[in-house]
């Protein structure tokens, strides 16, 4: 029970820290824990349920969060070249923070009701990936470099996938296959997307995207 | 066996994809006789427990078909056009079809799943493959384009994966049910805790929403419209935001049966208004008639969106019968669209001159187009609109349906006005002896939708069908 806590705590911290800091290899490297914190709040679940099919996916996360996905981030990271790696958030760094305080705020209210249904250890900590998805989108929704999007967008994806193993064990499995591959495609294709737009704009600040608007 | 059948026309699709994009049409054919013979056969169909055909996803199967045959019917012209231009290869050609198979596949999937989860699953399958395809042409604004579109509708879409895990939670924690299967869950949903659905419903309804086009989150859809091929908007806005669409009518069964249908009739009547407001307030100004176009779709799925949300037997029927109108007529258009960049080499209005004298078979076309899209009397979008506009006088929600008449007519006029420039007045130029042949299939399209209009044909028992309260058809 301490330890799917402290899961969960780490999972809230690493979102912080996205917001916070600017380099982007270190964004990528609080990615990778996070996803080994996701990958430990599945197997606490799993030892709790003594399942063998849980104890699969705590695995299976653990290699997709924190081995394949910060990979490729880090791939696409060093194809950008050395210069500019700082993100260039749209609103400032205190800034960010207080939203997000407001957003965990936000978060609690909101699933006030899921908490209700059942209560248990597991549930009371579903606030916390709410909180991982608002933080997500608001990363999303700040961040100017194509990259650092990316990130937020994996941010959500982490808060949804850790909601969805604290609700109930898993949704399926042909359903929670059918997830993990389209979020690896997506960033495969997102990744193919930004090597494409550094060949056209020479770089992925999405600063200069401003054609197309009315 | 519906289902080994579907999955057998797949791989055939697949595999003569490659050959030429010609032989998509061919295929295509197959899959509207496939569909039309689900809708004759009977309303459920239950396969493997994976896929379930029943009225509502025939009548898409079949919506998916009609437009896509349109779509790839045209795409060889396209692409001779194209190549001929230097802009294309044959080798992009052929990524194109096979995409483009992928991208019927997986719509397909989409209508034809028994689960939500899978439902997610296809509709973010569609992103991913479409993705490159509006990325095709590989200039800035296209790479653009595609980018904000994986981003906004992969956000989007995880809010419906987030509103989908919730509703598992709930099912989960209601008697007699667990699990994502739609029908149980449509049977089971007054058991439901209100508390927790109202929260799904919401994330499920905003994130389908987004792929549907509609106004909180719709900032992709013109810029991916109007970057895209034309075979490929064709697709895209005559079927995939119908298809997204349909998710949202089947939350919205959910929906009713946990909540009542006040909830989700005043979150649908608010997208569907705000979707009309921002298109009305987009289309006056505008110079660019493929944006244009797009505008016009995000109109149509707003009123698509009312239609539902007033929620009466009529005004589903209605809906239903719109989405198909307006995936005929703006494919026709889209198709008729890309012709006319490639004939002018500009997608500005203002560019555009005097096409009725220069190029008659073209203008004609878009301008039949236009009119249905307007929804003039011999196209069954007219029939549709009457019979939103009517279940919402009908069903008390008169202010609401005559503000929204007032969005329509707006739209309308700005539509008129950026057309008639087009088409209208002396030609600009004097290379009227490009030719300005028009496939068959924009001509059959707008056919079929007049033809629609007049006689809805063998579709009334389906859309009744399709209509019918859940508690009724399983």
């Amino acid at each position: 029970m301490q330890l799917l806590y402290l899961a969960c705590g780490a999972l809230l911290l690493t979102a912080v820290l996205v917001l916070w800091r600017r380099e982007l290899s270190v964004i990528i490297r609080v990615f990778a824990v996070q996803g080994a914190a996701l990958a430990v709040l599945v197997a606490v679940l799993a030892a709790q349920e003594n399942s063998v099919e849980l104890w699969a996916v705590a695995v299976g996360v653990l290699v997709l969060r924190a081995g394949v996905l910060p990979y490729l981030l880090r791939r696409a990271l060093a194809g950008a070249g050395e210069s500019r790696r700082e993100t260039r958030p749209l609103v400032n760094v205190s800034a960010s923070l207080l939203a997000a305080a407001a957003l965990t705020l936000l978060a609690y209210a909101v699933s006030q009701p899921l908490v209700a249904l059942a209560p248990s250890a597991a549930t009371q900590a579903i606030p916390v990936g709410v909180t991982v998805v608002l933080i997500g989108f608001f990363v999303l929704v700040t961040r100017r470099r194509a990259l650092s999007q990316l990130v937020g967008f994996l941010l959500m994806d982490n808060g949804i996938t850790a909601v969805g193993f604290l609700t109930t064990t898993g949704v399926g499995l042909v359903v929670e296959l059918g997830v993990s591959l389209d979020v690896l495609l997506a960033v495969l294709v997102l990744q193919v997307l930004t090597t494409r737009m550094r060949e056209t704009f020479g770089d992925t600040d999405l600063d200069e995207l401003r054609e197309l608007r009315d | 066996m519906l289902g080994a059948l579907v999955h057998q026309v797949f791989g055939w699709r697949r595999a003569t994809a490659w050959v030429s994009a010609g032989s998509a049409a061919v295929v295509l054919a197959a899959g509207i006789t496939l569909a039309v013979q689900v809708g004759r056969s009977g309303p459920v169909t239950a396969v493997a427990g994976l896929l379930r055909a029943d009225a509502l996803s025939a009548f898409m199967v079949l919506v998916i078909g009609a437009v896509g045959l349109v779509a790839t019917a045209a795409t060889p012209a396209y692409f001779r056009a194209e190549i001929e231009a230097g802009r294309a290869t044959d080798r992009t050609a052929a990524r194109h079809s096979l995409l483009v198979q992928l991208f019927l596949a997986t719509m397909a999937l989409a209508v034809l799943a028994a689960n939500l989860g899978v439902v997610w699953v296809a509709v973010e399958a569609t992103t991913i493959v479409t993705a490159f395809l509006v990325g095709q042409r590989r200039t800035r604004a296209s790479v653009e384009a595609a980018w904000k579109y994986v981003v906004i509708c992969s956000a989007g879409i995880a809010l419906a994966l987030l509103g989908t895990i919730v509703l598992n939670f709930a099912a989960a924690h209601a008697p007699g049910t667990a699990g994502l299967d739609l029908a149980a869950l449509a049977a089971h949903a007054p058991g439901l805790d209100p508390g927790v659905t109202r929260i799904a419903i919401v994330l499920l309804v905003l994130g389908f929403g987004t792929k549907a086009g509609l106004a909180p989150l719709h900032a992709w859809l013109p810029d991916a419209h109007s970057q895209a091929p034309a075979p490929v908007s064709a697709l895209m806005s005559g079927v995939l935001l119908s298809v997204a669409f349909y998710a949202i009518l089947r939350v919205k069964v959910i929906s009713d049966g946990a909540l009542g249908t006040g909830f989700a009739r005043t979150l649908l009547t608010v997208m569907a208004l705000a979707s009309l407001a921002l298109a009305a307030s987009l289309l006056i100004g505008q110079r660019d008639y493929k944006r244009m176009l797009a505008y016009s779709s995000i109109e149509h799925l707003g009123l698509v969106a009312f239609g539902a949300a007033i929620g009466s037997p009529l005004a589903l029927t209605a809906a239903l019968l719109h989405v198909l109108g307006h995936g005929l007529a703006k494919a026709v258009l889209f198709l008729g669209a890309g012709r006319v960049l490639q004939i002018t080499g500009t997608s500005r209005i203002d560019g555009v001159r005097g096409l009725l004298a220069s190029h008659p078979a073209v203008a004609t076309t878009f301008g039949f187009g236009v009119l249905a899209l307007l929804g003039l009397p011999p196209f069954s979008l007219f029939a549709s609109e009457l019979g939103i506009v009517r279940a919402g006088f009908g069903a008390g929600l008169g202010w609401l349906t005559s503000a929204a008449l007032l969005l329509v007519l707006v739209i309308a006029a700005a539509l008129i006005a950026g057309t008639s420039r087009m088409l209208l007045g002396p030609p600009s130029t004097s290379d009227t002896a490009a030719a300005s042949r028009i496939p068959v299939a924009l001509a059959g399209g707008l056919l079929a939708c007049a033809v629609l209009g007049v006689v809805a044909g063998p579709l009334p028992d389906l859309l009744d069908l399709a209509t019918q309260p859940p508690a009724v058809t399983r």
